[in-house]
Parts: C-alpha cells; structure tokens; sequence
C-alpha cells in the first residue's frame, strides 16, 4: 500500500509517496536519489546507514520510511553548508586521515554528529560508545577519534566566539 | 635531482577523494545506475557435494519481469582462475555451499530473488571432505575427479642450505605445530560490478577489481569462449570500498554478469548482499604449520624447517600461492642460513581461498615469531636481545638470494623495546610480547611483468592530469602519486588530478597487490613527470633566454637560478608554447618496471628491489577468571623507506594492526561442515570503535636509493606481526603458549585450565 508522507529532509519539506515496507534507507537511496547513506549490511550491524531523525543517529536500514512522517532527517548531503562549505566534522575527518575506502564514512560523520549535538564536549569513551555500531575496516579508528575530538574543539570554539559577540 | 627542500612530499596531505567521501558524493558501484538496466542474482548449492540432477527453471522464466534464467546447461564452458578449476555457473555437479547453480536477470532485485525462489534443484548428494589432512588420505572423495587428487600439483618445495647439518649443529632446537583458521577481508562495500554490452559486442565492465589489467584479460578470454573473439573490454572503476586483497581475482559472479548481459542485451548489476559477501566470497586460508627451528650456543640461528597443509577449498585462487611469498619469512626473517619448506594445498569441499593483506606473511610469521620466543627461553637468551643478534642488516644476501639493500630491523626492535616500556615492572598477569616482519618494499615479480604505466599531460592553465595504471582502493595510492608528480613539477598537489579508473584511458599496471604501488606507481609516475619537467624547462629556456639548467619550478612558476626575480608562471608558459606557429602540448609517458626477479625452480632470485622491516609490541593483561586478553600498548615500528605521506602512513598501519588484532584475537569464519555459521557482523567479530586500541607508530626513515624518493611500501606490513606479538605476550602474561588463532578467551582459558592441570 502506498501513501503520501512529508517530512522534513535536510531542512526541505519532502512530500513523497512510500510503500509500507520500503525503509528509510530504500526511500532515500533508490526514490530520493541520495546515495550517500550506504548500505553494507541490511541488519542493523555496522552503521553505515547511520542518518540523524529528530536529533538521534539511526540505522536507516532499520527504520520503516513511514515513520518519519511529520520528522526531521539529515543525512550525509545536508551537512555542508549550502554554499558546499564543509561542516567541521566533514572537514575534520578530511584533515585527519580519517577516511580510506570512505564506505563507513556518512555513516560515522552521522553518528559523530549526533553525539556533539547532544554533547559538544564528549570523552573518547563518549566517543567510542557513540561509534560502537559504526564498522569500519580500514582505519583502525584512530585517525576517526582525533577528527571528533578536532571538530568537537571547533565546536565549543564556536560556541565560546557566540556567546561573546552575545555578550558584547 | 631531489630538490632539498621538498614541498608536496613528506607532508600530511589530505587524501585527494576524501571531500567527495565526507560529503556522500564520491560512487561505488552500488549508487551507480546505466539506463535499461537488469539487476542479476545468483542461487547457490544446497549441498557441499553433490551431482546435480536435474534443475528445473521453467516457473522461474514464466515470471513477469524476469529477463534471463541461465544454468551451467545454458553457458559456454570455459575455466578461469590460476589453476583453471573454476566455471561461472556449476554444470554436472557442485563442490561447496557457494557454488552457483542458476543466476536470473530480471527488471529489479525482489523479482530477481523471488525468481531464484522458483527454480527446483535436485541434488544426489555425495560424501563431501572438509578436513585437510583427510582429503589427503586414501579414499578420501574426490572434489575434483578428474584431477585424481585432493593435492594440487604446485611446486612449493624449497631447501637452501642443509637444513639437516643445521639441526645437528644446533645446540637448542623447538618443534610445533600452529594453526590458523579461515576468516574474511570484511571489506564495508560488498561485492559488485555491471557488465554491458554495446552495439558491437565490446564489454564495459563496471567493477570494483584491485587488478583492472589482468581483469580484463580474464573477460577477454571469457569473451572468446562466449564466441566474442576479438572485442574490446574495458574496465571502469567506481571508488572502492575496501579490499584487502579480496579483489585480486576475477570471480564467478562478474562471468555470470557478464553472460546475462549478453544473452538479455541489456546492462546487468549484480550486487551481493551482507550474507553472501561471507558465504561467496574468498578469505584467507586455514593452515597447519609444523615448524622447528635451532641455535647455537650463542643463540645464532641455525635452520629453520617448515612444513605446511593448507585447506584451498573446492576451487583455486591466489590463496594457493600463498606459499610463494610465506617462503620469504620463512628464508629471510632474520639470518638462518639453512632453510627448508614445504607447502601442500588440498582440495576440499569448503569456500575456496584468496589472498589476504599480507598474502601469507601473516600467517607464516605467526608460527615463526612464537617458535622464536620459544627458541630464546631454550636457549636461556632474552627474547629482545635474541631477535638483536639474529637481525637482518643493510648488504645481507638471504638464502633466497634477496639482496637487502636499506634494513631498518634493528633500529625498529630497539625502538619498540624504549617505547613499550620492554622493561618496566609488570603487575600480576601482564605480559610484553615483541613480533618482527619482513616484506617486499619493492613490489614483487610474480607476474611476468612487474610494471606500471603512466601517462601526465598539462593543460593550459598549469593543471597536471596523471592518468596511472594503479589502482586506489582507499589506501592512498592517488595521494602520494599526486604528491610525487607536483614535488617534480613544482605545482600544488590540488593541481594535479589522479585518473585511475578507466582501462580506456590508463596504462598498464599488474595491480594492487605485494604493498607496491607507493614503490612501482610513484616511481613510474616520477619517471614521466621527469620528462614534463624537462620539456618544461626546455619550453621556458626558449621563451626566457637562460639556459634549461639555469632554471628550475616552485610555486606553480618557472624561475632564474641565478635571478630569482626573472620568473614565469607555467600556465602562460603553457599557453604560449600552444597558441603559437608549430605549437606544443605536454604529454609525456613512462613505464616502470622495476628490476625485479622471477624465483627460479629452486625459488632463489631478487624478488623485490627492497625489502620492509618492522617490529611491533605489546603489553597485554590476561584475566584467568575469563581468558580474556585485553591489549593496551601497542608500539608498531616500521622501516618505510621515507615517508611520503606520514598520515595516510599511520593510517594504513593503524588499520593493519587492528586487523591483525582482529586475526588474533576474534575473527573466524566458523565452517560446520563446509557451511559458514556465521555469515553476519553480529557473529563474525571484526573490531569496533570500543575494541580499539591506542597504537603508537614510530617511522624509521632508511631512504631506499631504489624507492621514489626513499620510499618503500607499507600496504601489508601492519597486520602481519600482530597475532605473534600478542600470543608472545600472552606467554609472558601467564606462561601459556597458544597455539591456534584466534586467541580467544574460551583457548586461553582452556590453555590456563591445561596448565593448572599439568603442575
């Protein structure tokens, strides 16, 4: 059965007709067009599906496209600026090292995203739990540590800069 | 020359597609589409062996939106693989779980598999053997009648020296046997590729192969056989999502592609799923390992006498010449000057086996590095100081004729033994373990040709395109080629693009194997950016009236040696050399293939131009209640030649050791009777982010005169002396000596338990 859902996708209103099966990451690569989120495994074991509805990193493989009727969704496309500048997670991942294949990496910027938003400031055990069901076979994750932990820096940077011009 | 001052090399540089990648924007074949295109899938054996009796396709080619069924009845017959043993799909009979026995093209994937669910099989199955050492008995089936034997006729037989004089001579003398098990590259992306035809009957193959030359002339000769003699193939890669080695090798499922994109006319993708990626597709392989080594009184390394069965499974990949490269542990991981190996690959009815990161190192050094802990405690000798005394050194010749030319070993063991702390206090139960590796730095001649081809051309504007032979498969390779060429040029390395991906466009290159393209693609790449900088110099010579050797390039410009001031920048320079009488474009060419040998029957030869070195430790702590082993310090040292891109150096050695970790510690892909029990990520444990360890990297630099300006390859060597490392640090940790990998908490547990028993 189809039906008609909209929601909002990377700050757009998308207005789309899904099939009761169809998952979100089926919706979003194969109707939507936007490849970016990766499949790897279909189960739910290795993230690199991860994509952000209403602020929590979810494995899209998992979750019915139905359900995100009336939600906010980002995925990997809308997390640089639309003038194509890179969001500091994307662009500390680029300055780290930290993406080879870059199969796992949308995924792992997603999760990453999530976790600062909720908490700009996080441990490396913080860290390391927030990418637990993100694979990645290539890095041995280190160099995808550091960049959290640059663009985390970044973040509280920008943090402290806004509540001094608020200040001012 | 090299400039003194370098620019481009020896520097953190970004790796060129990681934009594309951080943004969602780079392609793999699974986000690739071509118009009209049928989406293929491939229905496997039910059984491990058996004669297929009959198979009926008649329901699944009445469905609607099925575009071709096809079975081993309706193909050509063709072979392919190294020792020709293998078909696209299964005629007369099956050998393993994987074999294929139909494949259907259809409008979309849930047809495709609603199709496969509609084609009958009847099998009669037949006695399967799974084991080795059985398949090796008499009357054990046979996986392949024709062939008479389970063995394979290889020729991995090596003696240099005496290694019988050597075992009389030496004063302290170890004998074991080790194990290793079956497990999988885990690569992120699974396997794909689209095959299609165009009017002509010339084949466009869309894959993500490590090796796009000798894949094409695989489809070529599949062509031939499909009565298609004379075509063209090309084959474009989209980016690839890890490999490892696992794409080495031309497989049944691209043939199959391929046949239903001719018999349909239309382009076929076929895509494996999560499960098939580890049911169908080929790992590295298990191993008995018998090793003995001994020593003098002095602890000099006597001989050294192994002798191998290695479970090859139901068809022949690369993994059966695994062999050839574990004899250079074997022969050259330190001095021992008499050597002896032997290596027998059996059939049996399992998933058959590919090379693996390392290609056999990994699992040869394993059982060299513990028996050579376990020679220094015979022998009374600390293991450090041991290893020390038997380290290869700058100007040795091993007993295979390797000719080591820059030999880090020793600076990297000591390096290790001040990082690690080798000496500090322990608590109760902690253990420091150290492993060594040899590899080839060089690449490795063993394809008749060794090279690589480049081609550079510039344009109007200064901008460098490097079309190269090589393959990036997310370890780098179009980084540093693009960091070379802009270090020769004097341009930016945002200047210079890397084209990599297209057979139509690229030169010839053997492929991505033996951790050579950093060495063979950079120095190819060199060699053709010499001759642009040359014309260069030449072209401004003319236009700025000084001398060519008077001149040089920094900064995208051309300037005086001696008037530094009188400068031009190279895209005018360019663009009067074209847009002029008689006008030029630059375009140079090269093909590098290095000076390395072919072993000879008696396997002696230079097989490398250099050889890499490195050692790691660990510190681990053992929990006796679990048989847990939890590492937490891991110094790697590496002999890298130079370093050309120091962080995607880390990053393919941090990546290696987790994978090596991986090998040691939990990765197996669990066989119960030739079926694999645990085809998913929840059962097969590769490492996550909180399985991660801290690893401390130290580069030693030994500027190889042969390597791109010093460099060697580092591909491999990070996950070769991993599971050594930890099983010795374990022994250290509670005195139990594994001897089977993985290492995991149920054996050391039951090792701990043997032990308590036995005093």
């Amino acid at each position: 059965m189809a039906r008609r859902i909209s929601f909002l996708l990377n700050g757009e209103l998308q207005e789309v007709d899904v099939e009761d099966h169809w998952t979100l990451l089926h919706l979003l690569r194969e109707k939507l067009g936007l490849t970016g989120t990766k499949e790897a495994c279909g189960s739910g074991e290795c993230g690199a599906c991860t994509v952000i509805v209403d602020r929590k990193a979810v494995n899209s493989c998992l979750y019915l496209a139905t359900e995100v009727e009336g939600k906010e969704v980002l995925t990997i496309e809308g997390m640089a600026a639309p003038d194509g500048s890179l969001h500091p997670l994307q662009r500390a991942f680029v300055e780290q090292g930290a993406i080879q294949c870059g199969f796992c990496t949308p995924g792992m910027i997603m999760s990453a995203r999530a976790l600062l938003d909720e908490n700009p400031s996080p441990t490396e055990e913080e860290i390391r739990q927030a990418l637990a069901g993100n694979l990645c076979r290539c890095t041995g994750y280190i160099q995808i540590f550091k960049a959290i932990e640059a663009a985390a820096g970044q973040w509280r940077g920008r943090a402290v800069e806004a509540i001094a011009r608020r200040s001012e | 020359m090299q400039p003194e001052h370098l620019c481009a090399v020896g520097k953190p540089i970004p790796k060129l597609d990681a934009v594309e990648k951080a943004t969602g924007k780079a392609i793999y074949i699974h986000d690739l589409k071509v118009p009209g295109m049928l989406h293929g899938r491939i229905l496997y054996s039910k059984y491990p062996h058996a004669r297929i009796a009959h198979v009926d396709v008649s329901r699944a080619r009445r469905l609607p939106g099925v575009r071709a069924v096809l079975t081993g009845e309706d193909i050509p017959s063709f072979k392919f693989g190294f020792y020709k043993d293998n078909t696209p799909i299964k005629k007369g009979k099956v050998r393993s779980y994987r074999d294929e026995v139909a494949a259907v093209a259809a409008v979309d994937p849930d047809v495709a598999q609603e199709a496969l669910e509609l084609i009958e099989v009847k099998y009669e199955a037949l006695p399967a053997v799974f084991d080795p050492e059985e398949a090796m008995g008499e009357g054990a089936p046979l996986v392949h009648e024709e062939h008479r034997t389970n063995v394979l006729r290889l020729p991995w037989k090596m003696h240099l020296g005496d290694v019988e004089e050597g075992r009389k001579r030496a004063r302290f003398v170890v004998e074991d046997r080790f194990r290793v098990t079956w497990v999988t590259h885990c690569c992120l992306a699974t396997s794909g590729c689209i095959a299609m035809f165009d009017a002509s009957h010339n084949l466009t193959m869309y894959s993500n192969t490590q090796i796009p030359s000798l894949a094409q002339k695989d489809y070529l000769e599949a062509l031939e056989a499909m009565g298609l003699k004379g075509k063209r193939v090309r084959v474009i890669k989209a980016c690839i999502g890890g490999a490892f080695g696992s794409k080495l090798d031309t497989y049944p499922y691209e043939y199959i592609a391929i046949l239903l994109a001719k018999v349909t006319g239309k382009p076929v993708r076929i895509l494996f799923d999560r499960r098939e990626e580890f049911t169908a597709t080929s790992g590295r392989q298990p191993a008995i390992i018998d090793i003995s080594q001994g020593c003098d009184e002095q602890g000099r390394l006597l001989f050294r006498d192994v002798s191998m069965i290695l479970d090859n499974g139901a068809y022949t990949s690369w993994g059966a010449t695994t062999p050839s490269v574990m004899m250079m542990p074997i022969s050259s991981l330190y001095r021992v000057p008499n050597v002896r190996y032997e290596a027998k690959c059996v059939y049996t009815n399992n998933t058959y086996a590919q090379a693996m990161r390392g290609y056999g190192n990994p699992q040869a050094t394993f059982a060299i590095e513990s028996s050579m802990d376990r020679l220094a405690e015979a022998a009374g000798i600390d293991r450090v100081e041991f290893r020390l005394r038997n380290s290869n050194q700058p100007g040795d010749v091993t007993p295979q004729d390797f000719r080591i030319t820059t030999c880090g070993l020793k600076e990297c063991i000591q390096m290790v033994r001040e990082r690690l702390g080798w000496e500090r206090p322990k608590a109760p139960d902690e253990g420091v373990g150290m492993a060594c590796l040899i590899h080839v730095g060089g690449g490795a001649r063993v394809y008749k040709s060794d090279g690589c081809g480049t081609i550079i051309k510039m344009d109007d504007y200064g901008k460098v395109d490097v079309f190269t032979g090589a393959t990036d498969m997310g370890q780098g390779a179009d980084t540093v080629i693009a960091q070379v060429v802009a270090e020769e040029l004097g341009v930016e390395v945002q200047d210079v693009r890397v084209i990599h991906t297209d057979t139509d466009v690229c030169p010839w290159d053997v492929g991505a194997h033996a951790s050579r393209t950093t060495f063979v693609a950079c120095n190819s790449a060199l060699g053709a950016a010499r001759k642009i900088r040359e014309k260069l110099l030449d072209m401004a010579s003319r236009q700025m009236g000084e001398p060519p050797e008077g001149l040089s390039i920094q900064n995208r410009e051309v300037f005086s040696l001696s008037e530094p001031e009188k400068r031009m920048e190279l895209g005018k320079l360019l663009r009067k050399a074209h847009f002029s009488p008689s006008g030029q474009m630059l375009m140079a060419e090269c093909f590098y293939d290095p000076a390395n040998e072919n072993l000879d029957k008696t396997f002696r030869g230079n097989l490398s131009m250099t050889y890499t070195f490195g050692a790691h430790g660990v510190r681990v702590k053992v929990d006796r209640e679990t048989g847990k082993v939890k590492v937490f310090q891991y110094v790697a040292a590496h002999d890298v030649g130079r370093a050309i891109n120091p962080m995607l150096l880390e990053g393919q050695v941090y990546g290696g050791a987790l994978m090596g970790l991986g090998y040691a510690l939990t990765e197996q892909l669990v066989l119960d009777k030739g079926e694999v029990m645990n085809p998913n990520f929840r059962d097969y444990k590769i490492l996550t982010a909180k399985d991660a360890i801290p690893i401390e990297t130290c580069i030693v630099e030994t500027m190889d005169r042969d390597g791109p300006f010093g460099a060697k390859g580092i591909g491999e060597p990070g996950c070769v002396p991993t599971a050594p490392a930890i099983a010795n640090a374990i022994y250290d940790a509670v005195g139990v000596r594994m001897r089977e990998l993985p290492m995991t908490p149920e054996r050391v547990l039951s090792a701990l338990m043997e032990k308590e028993k036995r005093s």
